[in-house]
């Protein structure tokens, strides 16, 4: 049930009808914007793409959070109980800034 | 591993779509009631050509069937794969294409344009792969029963000297090595035929292998054990293939098997894994650990072979399995695939 | 491959394994469901139990929508191709799904008219080109798919294309999740919940797990590094004696699910009084059936299907095996009658059905790290 793939929006589609062209390294494809009717989505927005239907606009800001908690993990208890368990509140901490890898 | 002559064991009652496909069910058909009829007591393991003593003189001699759809693709078409196919299948087995003869099964109502397109083709790949077609034949058959045309090719070639690949040659702690990207074809097909509305800058990769055998072969001598090209099941299916006939074990590393991205970009939209992908223009060896390196360098400077890797090595245990492990240790098996890998979205 | 070969990385990934075995209580035993499918899959396909200590694991769940489909509704579907006019589309995942007299690839082997789809779109799309057949979308998915498909039933509305109808398949993930934790047999400590039916759902339909059953819940990414950060939230919460619904997909799971999804749903489909799952018997209010304002598009009430039931041969144990209470390799017919070439139950023939991914991936000598350590 589950095969959903990130995508970049290249093309937005001329007419009302939701459409718009979603590329994966390389490959094209026409998505279906029609479950993210709410959402402001452009050219160079990442999406989840599930069977021709963008699902979700993916959070670069929750992917690089997500990033730097995994590159700690393993330090030591203090500092994890300090981040208080992977990013559950709002704050984010600012030790050890490490670039998401891209 | 001998087949007892004359003891059919294929019982299914009727031939299925699986059965032409290259992987399980296609070789019990051949294993089951092709090679007890037809091979007889002494032959050993299948191989993608067979080859015959005449006065003193190895030959080589294969023979191969083309059904495609879409007939024409980018990077190529049904002609091109009938040539290629034919003298990759020599080549593996060590052997140079001389001479071919072609048979073309064609529907009524083919235009004649079509076939034209594909005649020229063949004669294209024919002069590109230095192989003369010798002669063949022709049958015409009702709209419907052909899908446009089917072509058969049987080639004959002479085979280097010096050059014996067999799977009970091969050794634990040999290296098998990749000529070049896979996925390249399978994909290009399927994207070809338009169901999945997909668009990629992929194209088949069909080719000739033999100027890059020919260098292994130089560089490496005796020191090659085994090849073969993965066509139709991908590498999956010839290293299980090869796994089961020598009863050991074959390791790849993941992170060493090219692919290129828009092939992968489109397996991982479809839930397709490359390694069961069909190939034409690619072809994997076993090769002696003393001469893996030089052989790689020595494909790596041949044309078209700048993107060879050693992709993995040979192990006693588990017996006749062939595995797959990341970078971070973990390990999963790699099967043949019951029929062609299908799309999915679960 | 962006936001994907990050969550590959190997360094990253080793270090959540040893997080893992450092968290791991070693008095305990831990058993962890991971309900979806697709991580069943992604477990195998990544190798992900060989970086586990042995007290960690994986019991798979029932978040199959191939595996827990009976064998009667796929021959009901297969039934409208005797019809000339017909074209039966369906995923991939379909085709070598055996019904009682084959799969719809068998079928197409005989001649019948059936396309592999990509999309729910894509079979509209054959309904379009091809005005003078009746294109039959044989619809499966949890509530990750089942919008797209209800998005494709009200453009069908829209566009006024008269021949689609969609068999609908859908089921939804909550009841089954309750049939496991019902089941006697069982004994979970918490579960890695299913990150892409979450996109749509959100992540408050879990809630009842955590408070009333008191079994934390992870919502999962399916990279290596989202499946195994699961876990070590997983272990956390149970270190510390809690039972919460936490969001590890947060980069994609939206904590109050898809408006518009859900919206979309609630437009075009009904729950189901009850229905049938392979395996887990009948359960109420667990799938989805096209309401009456889109009878029109509906297959059930455009094609008289024949509604049979048929039941498994009883030594299969695919029930058992769905619910987590026997492993694949436990199940009497596992890797002798039933193998993906010969599937006797749905499990064996969905890539992610669980006997599936453990012939293929594992069969049944599993490969040990120390048999396969990369150079």
């Amino acid at each position: 049930m589950c095969l959903a793939i990130p995508g970049r929006i290249v093309a937005l589609g001329a007419d009302s009808h939701n459409q718009a062209v979603v590329e994966v390294v390389g490959v094209r494809r026409k998505v279906d914007l029609g479950l993210l009717q709410e959402e402001s989505i452009q050219p160079g927005d990442w999406v989840l793409i599930h069977v021709g239907f963008a699902m979700s606009k993916i959070s670069e800001s929750e992917a690089a959070d997500q990033m730097r908690t995994l590159a700690i993990l393993g330090e030591s208890e203090a500092a994890i109980q300090e981040i208080r368990g992977y990013g559950l509140e709002d704050e984010k901490y600012s030790s050890n800034e490490r670039g998401a890898g891209s | 591993m001998a087949i007892s002559a004359n003891k059919i064991k294929f019982r299914e009652p009727q031939i299925e779509m699986a059965h032409g496909a290259g992987g399980i069910a296609s070789r019990r058909l051949v294993e089951g009631l092709f090679a007890p009829l037809l091979f007889g007591a002494a032959s050993g393991p299948l191989g993608d050509a067979a080859h015959i003593q005449l006065n003193g003189t190895r030959i080589a001699v294969t023979t191969d069937s083309f059904v495609v759809k879409p007939l024409r693709f980018p990077g190529g078409s049904i002609g091109e794969l009938a040539i290629n196919g034919t003298v990759n299948d020599l080549a593996v087995s060590g052997a140079r294409a001389e001479a071919m003869v072609v048979t073309f099964v064609l529907e009524a109502g083919l235009p004649t344009d079509v076939l034209e397109a594909e005649v020229r083709a063949m004669a294209l790949a024919a002069e590109q792969a230095d192989v003369r077609i010798a002669g063949g034949d022709t049958k015409v058959v009702e709209h419907g029963k052909a899908d446009n045309m089917y072509i058969t090719t049987t080639g004959i070639g002479r085979v280097i000297p010096g050059v014996s690949v067999r799977p009970d040659s091969v050794r634990p702690g040999d290296h098998i090595l990749l000529s070049g990207p896979i996925g390249d074809h399978g994909v290009t097909i399927l994207l070809a035929r338009g169901e999945l509305d997909m668009e990629a800058e992929i194209q088949s990769d069909t080719r000739s292998v033999f100027p890059l055998v020919e260098s292994l072969v130089e560089s490496a001598g005796t020191g090659v054990r085994w090849m073969r090209d993965p066509t139709r099941g991908g590498v999956a299916t010839s290293l299980n293939e090869l796994a089961r006939d020598c009863g050991l074990a074959i390791a790849l590393f993941e992170q060493t098997i090219p692919v290129r991205d828009p092939v992968r970009g489109a397996c991982e939209l479809l839930g397709l894994d490359p390694l069961h992908i069909a190939n034409e223009g690619q072809f994997l060896a076993v090769v002696a650990p003393e001469q893996a390196g030089r052989a790689l360098e020595a494909l790596r400077s041949t044309p078209g072979g700048a993107e060879a890797r050693i992709i993995g090595e040979v192990r006693e245990q588990p017996p006749a399995c062939v595995f797959v492990t990341t970078s971070y240790g973990g390990a999963r098996l790699v099967d043949m695939l019951v029929g062609d890998p299908l799309p999915r979205i679960c | 491959m962006k936001y994907v070969d990050e969550f590959r990385e190997p360094e990253l990934i080793s270090k959540a394994g040893e997080e893992i075995r450092r968290l791991a209580d070693r008095t305990r035993h831990y058993r962890i469901m991971e309900v979806c499918g697709g991580h069943t899959h992604a477990i195998y396909r990544f190798g992900l139990k060989d970086l586990l200590p042995s007290n960690v694991e994986l019991i798979h769940g029932p978040g199959c929508p191939v595996c827990v489909l009976p064998m009667g509704r796929i021959d009901d579907g297969l039934s409208v191709t005797a019809n000339p006019d017909s074209i039966f589309a369906a995923f991939g995942d379909m085709m070598r799904v055996p019904g009682t007299h084959g799969s719809p690839l068998e079928y197409k082997a005989r001649g019948m008219d059936v396309r592999i789809v990509y999309s729910p779109s894509d079979a509209l799309k054959l309904a379009r080109m091809n005005p003078e057949k009746q294109v039959m979308f044989f619809a499966i998915g949890f509530e990750t798919t089942a919008p797209s498909t209800a998005l494709t039933i009200l453009r069908a509305k829209l566009e006024g294309i008269r021949n689609f109808s969609v068999f609908c398949n859908h089921v939804t993930i909550i009841p089954a999740i309750r049939a496991i934790l019902d089941s006697p047999d069982m004994r979970l400590d918490g579960f890695v919940g299913p990150g892409h039916v979450s996109t749509v759902i959100g992540c408050r339909p879990y809630e009842w797990i955590a408070q009333d059953e008191r079994k934390p819940v992870v919502v999962s990414g399916f990279e290596p590094l989202d499946i195994l950060q699961s876990i070590v939230m997983l272990l956390r919460q149970l270190r510390r004696g809690e039972a919460k619904v936490e969001n590890q997909y947060k980069r994609v799971v939206p904590w109050d699910g898809n408006r518009a999804a859900l919206r979309a749903m609630a437009e075009v489909f009904e729950l189901r009084p009850y229905f049938e799952w392979r395996g887990l018997g009948f359960i109420s209010q667990s799938a989805l059936k096209i309401r009456p304002a889109y009878a029109e598009w509906d297959a059930e009430q455009r094609f008289a299907v024949p509604g049979v039931r048929v039941t498994d041969p009883k030594a299969a144990q695919c029930g058992e095996v769905l619910k987590g209470v026997l492993k694949p390799s436990q199940c009497k017919l596992f890797g002798r009658e039933c193998t993906p070439e010969t599937p006797i139950g749905a499990l064996m023939v969905s890539s992610e059905g669980s006997c599936a991914a453990h012939y293929n991936y594992q069969h049944h000598k599993p490969v040990t790290i120390a048999n396969a350590v990369a150079l």
